[in-house]
């Protein structure tokens, strides 16, 4: 089966950034893939430039066996996207701004209704979009991107500032379109989470260059066996450092929550050896978890910081 | 899909953005009653004769003994050091002519803030009037006094006899302003309405996202201007009906001719306004485009006094701007009872000139 989508040595630069830099990848029909990186990593610029509002300096991206600038219109009515951050009308309802989108398509109110309850919005459907939340404004987007039936599904951090069960209920709308059609889609976020949860593939940016791609599986293949065990001290934490000199585990602190954490391989041998030195030092244990690596802590390893700094 | 019912490109596009202009309360105020309240209060203020009060300062000082005298003699005393002159006349509304007396300095400090714009005073005699010679309104004041009081005799309190006030329809101020405040009001609305939507929409990223769908540019346009239009000349007809209705203006010349040059000017100012707002992406910007286009033809154009009173130089310049263009072919229909001949040219213009900024807004339009 050829890829539906297929992005080929993909470059684009702005005035001092080279934002994208030589990206590869494709995208199966029905295949979920994440483009998981930190601000600035470049994935809403390969990401428009798959939606075609952006135009790479080099490279190749087909979609569909189609290209922008020649199929500008056959491409538009098989995707389906959400741009980080559109505030649609504020004073238009649920319903008519979903018969707006939905008159470029040609499409009628039974597909505006069946979109509605798509994103759960049945009791707003009149509700101006100004008195919407901002799960629900989001989900709003995603009802638009959705209401061509898209082959194709783009979007661009679609859960970035919702709570929790806002975020929850996103995904939710997602795992079910997963279930229930083949559409592809191209996710950008920086929440492991997200990526870990709904992505069957996950590319992991930085500075616009590919780190690392995979399955969930392959990401932490060569960590598989690694720990990570935060813990805190009593009275606040460790001031003299003193106290840990010759500590045979490298511990990294982060300051500002007075936490300490470890990477151990062996729980069973270890767990006891780290609270033996601990004590033999005068130093008491007031938290202790233990948890299996995550993607934050494989782009930490990789880049030495965080996903969402 | 089999959906019996689907949603039309054009018709939707107009109904969204009709609705999304009546749900904003404020199009209600500034688009009708503003403008409504605006002739109202310059029709009032212009066409009741009323009583005007004419402050002078006075210098206090030995030598001016005449002019006191002649205060003494004709003048009503109404404090310590002022007096009041009453000139009582039927046709034109009262005038009274209050004279302070006042201390040198006491009277500049007046003048600079404008309590007075006139300063008599008297040199061994002769009578001395202290003013501005750009203020008209100081001019008209000297020349009033300078009757008064002359050599130092002769005081003409009361001389009417050959004024005829013109209340005549058609030759009134309001009859005057209708006409401008209806150009006024197609240039404004016009010019917020569409460069400050189109602004909007873009920098809530909203144009970007109804371009990625197959949606048709020219439609999301033509919408765009459709419904200001219409706005439009809901504003406008309100305005001629309570016009009509409490001023009694009537339209002396075609009203086709006039239907005609409101269309031109909306075009001549959508194509303008579309222009002004093809790439900008900030709100904050597009005010100040809008202004820097909008408030010199709000001064020049002659919507509330005649640009006859610019330097004769300027006049060849101003009849071109496109809000005198439509203010003139307006009013000289309103009461000059002007038809197609007189406002074929100007709507010409209009629409030509509508039509190149609309091109030129177009190829550097920025979607995205």
């Amino acid at each position: 089966m050829l890829p539906l989508i297929r992005v080929i040595d993909v470059h684009k630069s702005f005035k001092n950034v080279h934002a994208v830099n030589g990206l590869s990848f494709r995208v199966k029909e029905g295949e979920f893939l994440a483009l998981l990186g930190p601000n600035g990593a470049g994935k809403t610029t390969m990401v428009e430039m798959i939606e075609g509002i952006q135009h790479p300096d080099k490279g190749e991206i087909i979609i569909d066996g189609k290209k922008w600038g020649s199929d500008d219109d056959k491409i538009h009515h098989i995707i389906g996207l959400s741009l980080q951050e559109t505030r649609f009308v504020d004073k238009l309802n649920v319903r008519e701004t979903l018969a707006l989108f939905a008159s470029f398509y040609g499409l009628g109110r039974r597909r505006v209704d069946e979109v509605i309850e798509i994103i759960g919005l049945e009791e707003k459907r009149k509700s101006w979009v100004v008195n919407l939340s901002g799960g629900q404004r989001q989900r709003l987007a995603l009802g638009i991107a959705l209401l061509n039936q898209p082959k194709i599904l783009l979007l661009d951090e679609p859960t970035t500032g919702l709570d929790p069960t806002a975020r929850r209920e996103v995904w939710n709308i997602l795992v079910s379109l997963k279930k229930n059609s083949g559409t592809a889609l191209i996710l950008t976020t920086h929440y492991m989470e997200e990526a870990e949860q709904l992505c069957d593939y996950i590319i992991i940016l930085d500075h616009g260059t590919i780190l690392k791609e995979g399955t969930i599986g392959q990401l932490l293949q060569d960590e598989k066996d690694k720990n990570i065990v935060e813990f805190t001290l009593k009275n606040g934490g460790i001031t003299d450092t003193n106290k840990l000199k010759g500590f045979p585990f490298p511990v990294k602190w982060d300051m500002a929550s007075g936490k300490g954490s470890i990477e151990l391989r062996n729980l069973g041998r270890e767990i006891p050896e780290f609270i033996n030195q601990l004590n033999s030092r005068n130093l008491q244990l007031n938290s202790f978890i233990s948890r299996r690596i995550s993607l934050d802590d494989l782009f930490i390893t990789l880049t030495g910081r965080h996903l969402h700094e | 899909m089999n959906d019996s019912k689907k949603y039309n490109q054009l018709p939707t596009l107009l109904v969204s953005h009709l609705k999304e202009i009546l749900r904003e309360p404020g199009v209600l105020f500034w688009g009708i009653l503003f403008p409504i309240l605006m002739s109202l209060a310059l029709g009032i203020a212009f066409t009741r004769k009323q009583d005007t009060l004419r402050k002078v300062a006075v210098l206090k000082g030995e030598s001016n003994s005449n002019v006191r005298e002649i205060l003494k003699t004709y003048a009503d005393s109404t404090g310590e050091d002022s007096y009041q002159l009453t000139i009582r006349n039927e046709k034109m509304g009262n005038t009274f002519m209050r004279f302070y007396m006042m201390e040198p300095d006491e009277a500049m400090v007046a003048l600079k803030r404008g309590l007075v714009n006139v300063i008599v005073a008297e040199n061994e005699g002769e009578i001395e009037y202290r003013f501005d010679p750009m203020n008209p309104d100081a001019q008209l004041n000297y020349l009033k006094l300078s009757k008064y009081f002359g050599k130092g005799e002769n005081v003409v309190i009361e001389n009417t006899a050959n004024i005829s006030p013109m209340t005549l329809r058609g030759t009134r101020y309001i009859d005057f302003l209708i006409p401008g405040l209806l150009a006024m009001g197609v240039m404004m609305s016009t010019m917020w309405g569409i460069s400050y939507g189109i602004i909007e929409k873009r920098s809530k990223k909203l144009l970007r996202r109804m371009v990625a769908t197959p949606m048709s540019k020219s439609s999301f346009l033509v919408s765009f201007m459709t419904i200001r239009m219409m706005m439009n000349f809901v504003e406008a007809l309100l305005l001629v009906l309570f016009a009509w209705l409490v001023f009694h203006i009537s339209i002396q010349g075609s009203i086709p001719a006039l239907l005609t040059i409101f269309i031109a000017g909306n075009i001549g100012f959508s194509g303008l306004a579309f222009f002004i707002s093809s790439r900008t992406t900030k709100t904050e910007i597009g005010n100040g485009l809008i202004n820097v286009v909008v408030m010199p033809m709000m001064i020049l154009s002659g919507i509330f006094f005649s640009y006859h009173n610019f330097p004769e130089g300027m006049i060849p310049f101003i009849r071109q701007l496109p809000l005198t263009l439509v203010a003139d072919g307006m009013r000289s229909i309103f009461i000059e009872g002007a038809g197609f001949q007189q406002i074929m040219l100007p709507s010409v213009i209009l629409f030509a000139g509508g039509i190149i900024f609309f091109t030129a807004g177009l190829k550097m339009f920025r979607w995205y």
